[in-house]
Formats: C-alpha cells, sequence, structure tokens
C-alpha cells in the first residue's frame, strides 16, 4: 500500500507539470496586455523597463521554468517564514498578480476561508443527507419513500445550481425575509449572534451546494446497497437469526460505504469547480469568484495559479480515492 | 424501476414461447424483429421516460416552430410597454401591467418574454445538440481507436487521464476569454461564439464515452464472431464500421444523453457567468443572467427560463435512465 501511494504520488509530478504547461501554454496565448491599464503618457522606453520587470521580455519555457519555481520552491518557502518566522524567502521574487500587484498567494489566503467554510460545510451537510437517503432508497425499493428520494436526486442532478440559487433567493430572502441573499464577508463571528447571524448567510449557498452533492452521493449509495443487499453473505447474517437492523446498519452499510467513499472523495474537486458557480450567486468573494475576477482583468498569474490549484486539487483526490480505497477494501491489492 | 404488469405481458418474447401452440411462423416472425424493438417496448414501459422523451420533442418543436406561431421579434423595443408582468398576474392582481401582446410579460427594455425565451431555446438547444454530438464523435473516436489497436491505447488512454485530471469550468471560461474576439472577427459575433461554446464544450467532455467505449471494444474483440470476421480477413477499416460500431451503441447512446443534459447545462452555466454569447443574443442561461439583478421585482423573468433549463435537463436525465433500463438486457425482458 505504501508502495503504491509512493509510486502514485510520484506520477503524479509529471502529470501536474504537464497540466501546468497546458494551463500557462493556452494563457500565452491571450491577447490581453498586462500593461494595459497603464497611462498612455508613460514613454515607450519606460513600458519596456516595467515589462522587463514582469519578466515578459523572456521566451516562454523560462516564464513557465519561473511560475514553476515560485510556485513550487519560493511560496512554500513564503509559507515556512510565516509560520515559523525564518527567513527562507528573503528577497525572492513571488508570483504576482496584476491586478492586484501583490502575491497570488496572499490574496488567495485571504479568499480561502470563505470558500471552504462554504464548499466545506455544504459537503458534509450534502453527504449527511445523501447518505440516510440512500440507505432507505435501498432497503424500501419501490417504495413511495424510495420514488420520492429517486425523484428529488433526479430534480438536485437536473436543477443547475444557479436556478436552485436564485430561486431560494427569491423565495427565502425576497419574499420571506428569513435570509440574506448576500454572504457578508466582512463578518467577525465574536459571540453568539454573530455565530446565529454567519449560520443564515450561510444557509442558502450551503442548502444549494448541499442538494446538488446529495442528488449524486445518494443515487451511488442507493445502487451500492442494492448491489450489496442480495450477496450471500447478508443471506446468511439473515439466516443465524440476526435482526434487520444489524444487518443493514451493521454489515451492508459498512461494505457499501466503500465505493460510496471513494465517490465522496472524487467529488471534492469538483465542488470546489460548482462553488464557482454559487458564489456568483450569492456574492461570496471566495475562490471561484477570485477566478472570475480575474479572468475578466485578464489578470494570468492569478489565472494560472488559481487554475493549477484546481488541477492539483483533482489530482489529490483522485489519488486519496484510490488509496481509500486499497484501505478499505481488503479484496483490492494494487501490487 | 416500473411493475411487471406494465411490461405488456401479451408481447414479451418470453411469453410468447410460453403460449400454448404459438406456431413456428410466428416465432420465427418474433426471432427475426430487431432487438431496437424490444429496446423501444422496455423503453415505453419507463413513465418517467416516456414523460422525457414527449417533453423535450415539445419543446424542441416549441423552439424550432416558435417564431412562426409567435412572430415577434426577440429583439424588438418595445419601450412603451415595458417591464410588463405576465398575463396570469391579473388573476391575483388587478392594479398590474399586463398586456395580451406580451403575455409573459416584457424586460426593462420592453423586449418580449416569450419571444426571448423561444430564441433562447433556439441557440441553447442547437448548442447542446451539435456539442453532444462533437463530444460524441471525439469520444468513440478515442475510444475504438485505443480498444481495437493495443499500439494506441497506451497514449490514448493517458491523454484521457490527462484531460479528466483538467479543472474543466476554469479551463472553459479561459478558452472563452481567450478565442472569442478572435473567432468574433472570422465568424461574425454569432457563428462565432457559437462555434466557440460548442468546441470548448464538446473538447471538454468526451472522456467518459471514450472510457466506457473502450472497455466495451476491448470485450467486444475477444467474442467468436469478431475472430470469425477476422479469419476471413476483414481489415480494421470494414471491421469497426461493421462489427464494432453497431455493438458499442448502446453505451454510446446512453453517454449521448447524460452528453446533452451536461452540455446544455455547461452553456447557460458560461452564460450565466456573463462569458457566454452577447448581450443582445438570447439564450436561456443568459435570460436568467441578465434579469438576476431584477429578480425581487420581477422573478417571471428568472423563472421561466431557469424552469426551461431544468425541465429540459431533467427530460433528458429521465430520457438517459430509460434508455440504459433498455438496453441492459439483464433488465429487459422483465
Amino acid at each position: 500500500m505504501l508502495a503504491f501511494t509512493i509510486r502514485r504520488l510520484l506520477l503524479a509530478v509529471p502529470t501536474l507539470v504537464v497540466i501546468g504547461l497546458v494551463v500557462f501554454l493556452l494563457l500565452d496565448m491571450a491577447p490581453g496586455d498586462p500593461l494595459a491599464d497603464q497611462p498612455l503618457t508613460i514613454p515607450p522606453e519606460v513600458r519596456e523597463e516595467m515589462r522587463r520587470a514582469l519578466g515578459l521580455d523572456q521566451p516562454s519555457w523560462v516564464r513557465f521554468g519561473l511560475w514553476l519555481y515560485q510556485f513550487f520552491v519560493v511560496e512554500p518557502q513564503v509559507a515556512v517564514d510565516h509560520l515559523f518566522g525564518t527567513s527562507f524567502s528573503e528577497g525572492k521574487a513571488r508570483v504576482i498578480s496584476w491586478q492586484f500587484k501583490q502575491p497570488v498567494m496572499d490574496i488567495i489566503a485571504q479568499r480561502l476561508p470563505q470558500t471552504l467554510w462554504v464548499v466545506g460545510s455544504a459537503y458534509v451537510v450534502g453527504v449527511l443527507i445523501a447518505i440516510p437517503i440512500g440507505i432507505v432508497s435501498a432497503v424500501r425499493q419501490y417504495s413511495v419513500l424510495d420514488q420520492i428520494g429517486t425523484f428529488v436526486s433526479m430534480v438536485g442532478f437536473s436543477v443547475p445550481t444557479f436556478f436552485t440559487g436564485v430561486l431560494l433567493i427569491v423565495v427565502f430572502s425576497v419574499n420571506l425575509g428569513w435570509f440574506p441573499s448576500i454572504y457578508d464577508t466582512q463578518l467577525q463571528v465574536t459571540d453568539w449572534g454573530s455565530f446565529l447571524q454567519q449560520l443564515r448567510q450561510m444557509a442558502l449557498p450551503v442548502f444549494v451546494l448541499a442538494l446538488f452533492n446529495a442528488a449524486q452521493i445518494s443515487r451511488y449509495m442507493r445502487a451500492s446497497m442494492l448491489d450489496n443487499l442480495s450477496q450471500d453473505y447478508v443471506r446468511t447474517a439473515r439466516a443465524k437469526g440476526m435482526d434487520e437492523r444489524t444487518v443493514v446498519l451493521r454489515h451492508v452499510l459498512r461494505n457499501s460505504m466503500i465505493p460510496v467513499v471513494t465517490v465522496i472523495a472524487l467529488g471534492v474537486p469538483s465542488v470546489f469547480g460548482g462553488a464557482i458557480i454559487t458564489e456568483q450567486v450569492f456574492k461570496v468573494n471566495g475562490l471561484g469568484q477570485l477566478l472570475i475576477t480575474a479572468i475578466n482583468a485578464n489578470d494570468l498569474p492569478m489565472v494560472q495559479t488559481l487554475t493549477f490549484i484546481f488541477a492539483v486539487l483533482i489530482v489529490l483526490f483522485n489519488l486519496i480515492a484510490d488509496v481509500l480505497y486499497g484501505v478499505l477494501d481488503p479484496r483490492i491489492r494494487y501490487d | 424501476m416500473t411493475d411487471e404488469t406494465s411490461a405488456a405481458p401479451a408481447t414479451g418474447p418470453a411469453s410468447a414461447t410460453q403460449m400454448p401452440a404459438p406456431g413456428p411462423d410466428t416465432r420465427l416472425a418474433l426471432a427475426g424483429q430487431s432487438p431496437w424493438r424490444d429496446v423501444g417496448r422496455q423503453f415505453r414501459s419507463h413513465k418517467g421516460a416516456v414523460l422525457g422523451l414527449a417533453f423535450l420533442i415539445l419543446v424542441t418543436l416549441f423552439c424550432a416552430f416558435g417564431p412562426w406561431l409567435w412572430p415577434v421579434d426577440p429583439g424588438d423595443l418595445d419601450v412603451r410597454n415595458k417591464d410588463l408582468r405576465p398575463i396570469y398576474h391579473a388573476l391575483w392582481d388587478r392594479e398590474a401591467r399586463v398586456a395580451w401582446a406580451h403575455p409573459l410579460g416584457s424586460d426593462n427594455l420592453g423586449r418580449d418574454l416569450l419571444a426571448s425565451l423561444i430564441a433562447g431555446g433556439r441557440v441553447s438547444l442547437a448548442v447542446g445538440w451539435t456539442a453532444m454530438l462533437l463530444a460524441l464523435v471525439i469520444g468513440t473516436g478515442v475510444g475504438v481507436l485505443a480498444g481495437y489497436f493495443r499500439r494506441l491505447d497506451g497514449t490514448l488512454m493517458r491523454l484521457t487521464d490527462l484531460v479528466l485530471a483538467l479543472p474543466l469550468l476554469p479551463l472553459l471560461l479561459v478558452m472563452m476569454l481567450l478565442f472569442r474576439d478572435s473567432l468574433r472577427a472570422a465568424f461574425g459575433p454569432e457563428t462565432g461564439i457559437f462555434l466557440l461554446i460548442v468546441a470548448a464544450i464538446g473538447v471538454t467532455s468526451w472522456m467518459h464515452t471514450a472510457r466506457i467505449v473502450r472497455g466495451d471494444v476491448l470485450a467486444l474483440k475477444e467474442r467468436e464472431f469478431v475472430l470469425a470476421a477476422r479469419s476471413i480477413g476483414t481489415p480494421a477499416r470494414r471491421m469497426i464500421p461493421r462489427h464494432i460500431l453497431p455493438n458499442v451503441m448502446s453505451p454510446i447512446m446512453v453517454s449521448a444523453t447524460l452528453g446533452l443534459a451536461s452540455a446544455i447545462i455547461t452553456e447557460s452555466a458560461l452564460s450565466f457567468l456573463g462569458l457566454g454569447f452577447p448581450s443582445d443574443f438570447p439564450t436561456w442561461g443568459k435570460l436568467l443572467f441578465d434579469q438576476t439583478d431584477r429578480m425581487a421585482d420581477f422573478p417571471e423573468r428568472v423563472l421561466w427560463p431557469g424552469l426551461a433549463i431544468s425541465l429540459t435537463v431533467l427530460s433528458v436525465n429521465y430520457i438517459g435512465d430509460g434508455l440504459r433500463d433498455a438496453l441492459d438486457p439483464r433488465i429487459r425482458g422483465r
């Protein structure tokens, strides 16, 4: 298992480099000029000097190498410096955002908590809704509950999150006035009241994302439970007089969770992707919104870094899913 | 999913063999029937799928022939009649401004909502179908090549894995940003963006089809009829269209429905994020996006396009569900 994990980790490195290169080459074709927002009165030679300072006169492979170095060497050093008060990164150039004129990673660090709060809790809520629905749907197959569960998951799967979000805003924040429609990122949770306010402003985006996730996961859960319920070991367990509750919750559930856990792990990156839209609907200034503004503002280092971070998430959670599958299911042997 | 009673007991092949004296010719006729008739029967027994198909056909016809039924230009600015409410609003609100000239109301510039919905549906469905077909062609091509030719398998599947690991939504957004202006200059604003969106969605959603098709082709290659065909010297260029492709049609059709649903959603998501079609060019996602600022006062303006997207995607997903059941020989004929 350890050997497999190490092998997969080593294999992830070239994959990530190729993905980084693909994104870089794509962005390299961008028509925009990073100095377009500078005043026209700047003389051409100064403009040339500014281009040189941004490293734009270098050939693209040098810029890609530089970006790789900055992302994988300088930025971790900055993080270490920040955590332990050391000074490894002193005097080294970091990835600078063209629109904010600040290091990209600093802005990402500011925006990350909002995304993590919303996305993370939405995923947890989604999983917590999906698993019981999947269990009940499978145990009482073709019952009314199962029909409703299947229908709701089909709807949750089909209705795009931007429409559910807009609909919920119209109903719950415009007509009923229960929840705010705009996420207030300035809010500091200091006491009970502000905590409740935080919960209320998180409710709608979390619900939208959770519904979408629950729809997918509950379908997998139902299918997996149905697969296991017809196995011989279930008949054995029933034959030796075990009550149905123990059979379902101890024996079938544990075995059915194996594929579902990997599906849950595989779904994490796409939730971050889905959050791009949800954040736009509820005006949460998280990573997704940062990406949209960066694309509109032609801020290529920011777009490059964010896209790459999304790619890292995908590769990482693919790896986690594979490793988890091997750990949970002793029948799976990778070596 | 559906109960056995509805599965037409009189016509099923199983019940035909149980009949006391079916006679050899009827049996022959049944055996000679195309398997697609079986599939059709199983499909019709899936109520959701039939409803979905009916709705999809209805929406398609509505969008295709809508401009003749409702000959109002969606770009027409009827400024005197702007901000009208839908006609059904008069049922509970006597003071609401309604007019039969705009049955679903008009927007803040006086554009007719019904006409915009029809025009938007044409674009959304056209994008969905073409992008799905493109993804299907790429996916099937890659899958068949990788499954049939062992030399290409490694490279093509590495490529598939790599594309699967790409963050697709950010890349789609980046692609829209990068190629929008050049394509608009080359083909005009509408055709250019249409080509770009179709191409972008197509090249980012073929991977699942490719994987499924490759797996099926690998299994097919071991079957006797392929061996027999090969033993009489059938070259690959005849083997693939005649023996391989017809036998992988069922997974391709199922992934076609999934592809259509996700293509429609992706197009409207791009439009919703403001990186789709230009603003005077309605699609369902664009209509939804343009009116979100005024949804507090005019909820119907986001409701109708949103419902159109959701119901279309829902019906396509139900069709996919029914097709999967109908094409799975383990469930068929129950």
